[in-house]
């Protein structure tokens, strides 16, 4: 099994940390900084093994927190619980279904700010959040739905184009060879 | 049936592992969790460079079209505009010169001297629960944490955490940048409240007096106090849109437009104490 599609997940991530920080006249129309992240650990969580999910919550949540004024490990736990709890339904989730990407990326989008904000409030400095937090809550949710089945579908189609091809049965059989000779 | 049970079992190691991990970051000393927090962001320089790099060639490419006319016609203004500045300078700085005799006879402290560096910013805050931008401007550069940053139209915040390449601002209304000011018109003093929506929001915060302030009118001017030794005194903050009574008429809310655009800032100016 190649490792391409995994390092391209992974530098996949690391742009998506750091498109966070960029695109102000998006971040200023729609008021809020919009992430990506939950849809990530979504599509990491059901393809690929709990190492991987760890691998990516810790860099992800690190990334974010060193580029921004979170206390620093505070990102962690939230990505990190939902591509856990999707590990462990893994064998239950029709992960091939658009509807259900649609629906893990609406809820993951949900579930990580929601947690992200709950630890920020067991810390000793709590964020500026108001009547506000649900319109963005609700943009960051459905951004998340609308980009987890575009991330698998780009990340199968990488798959598909780097990773060993199982082999087809070709239709030959040694029993049936019409063998040739003189009557 | 026994490989399921391995499989999950390492589940939960790892769940332990990360919660650990976690832990301990949480509860890092200050200043290690700034130095990893440098040493983590240091991986993302390169992108950094490459947006700087790719808005200064935009920037450039937008002058190619501009004529020769028209940059003879900017020279002139900026040179008549400079004439204008340097007169101006001058004025200030014979009013200082006698503001600090008069200081000096009156047995006063001499105020701070302060000087101006620019920086651009170069990110936004990634997450929706503070107000931070982050400039190229680092401990390299003379960056240390509090010191103020404004645009030429008013406050923008002060510097929250120090790189050695970059420095994160907090901007007002952020919960890390209380600012004291004053009501210029009534000189009635008050402090700039943490902000309800982030990034931006609509440009408002809300100033709430330290009394009941019935002179609080819509168009009067604020700026900092200098109270707090933070910012200077007398840097434009922005102007009042309505006010009330709160907590039963003791005190006076406002709502303040800032002067300073946050949701624009491309460049801003940070102040330097000199010694």
């Amino acid at each position: 099994m190649t490792r391409v599609p995994t390092i391209a997940l992974f530098f996949f991530t690391w742009l998506a940390v750091f498109g966070q920080t960029q695109f102000p006249v998006v971040t200023d129309w729609l008021a809020t900084p919009l992430t990506v992240l939950p849809a990530l650990m979504v599509y990491t969580a059901l393809t690929h093994g709990i190492f991987t999910v760890a691998i990516l919550a810790v860099g992800a949540g690190l990334g974010v927190d060193s580029l921004s004024a979170n206390p620093l490990g505070v990102s962690i736990l939230p990505l990190f619980a939902v591509g856990f709890a999707l590990q462990l339904r893994q064998h239950l989730i029709l992960r091939d279904q658009t509807y259900a990407q649609f629906w893990l990326g609406l809820a993951a989008g949900l579930a990580v700010p929601l947690f992200t904000w709950v630890l920020l409030h067991l810390d000793s400095r709590p964020p500026i959040a108001g009547p506000f937090l649900l319109w963005q809550l609700f943009l960051i949710g459905i951004v998340n739905a609308g980009v987890c089945p575009a991330l698998f579908r780009l990340f199968d189609t990488l798959r598909q184009t780097f990773d060993y091809q199982p082999m087809t049965e070709g239709s030959f059989r040694p029993d049936r060879e019409i063998k040739r000779g003189r009557i | 049936m026994i490989a399921a049970d391995v499989l999950k079992r390492l589940h939960y190691w790892v769940l332990g592992l990360v919660l650990v991990l976690t832990l301990v970051l949480l509860n890092l000393p200050p200043s290690a969790a700034g130095r990893l927090k440098t040493a983590i962001a240091a991986l993302f320089i390169p992108l950094f460079g490459l947006t700087g790099s790719a808005q200064s060639f935009v920037d450039r490419a937008s002058y190619a079209p501009l004529t020769r006319s028209t940059l003879i016609r900017e020279l002139e203004r900026v040179q008549a505009e400079n004439r204008q500045l340097q007169i101006s300078q001058a004025q200030a700085r014979q009013a200082l010169d006698e503001n600090a005799r008069l200081r000096a006879l009156l047995g006063w402290q001499p105020r701070a001297t302060w000087t101006l560096r620019a920086a651009h910013v170069v990110g936004r805050e990634p997450t929706t629960w503070w107000r931070n931008v982050t400039v190229d401007f680092g401990a390299r550069d003379g960056a240390r944490v509090g010191q103020p940053v404004l645009t030429s139209a008013g406050l923008v915040g002060r510097i929250r955490e120090v790189a050695p390449m970059y420095s994160s601002v907090a901007l007002i209304g952020d919960p890390e940048c209380g600012v004291s000011v004053l009501i210029q018109e009534t000189r009635d003093q008050g402090l700039i409240q943490e902000a309800r929506t982030a990034p931006s929001g609509d440009g408002m915060v809300l100033l709430k007096t330290l009394q009941h302030s019935p002179a609080t009118m819509a168009g009067q001017t604020v700026v900092t106090s200098g109270l707090g030794g933070v910012f200077p005194p007398g840097i434009p903050v922005g102007q009042i849109v309505d006010s009330r009574s709160v907590d039963g008429g003791l005190f006076t809310e406002a709502r303040v437009r800032l002067a300073a655009n946050l949701n624009r800032l491309e460049e801003v100016w940070i102040l330097i104490q000199l010694p």
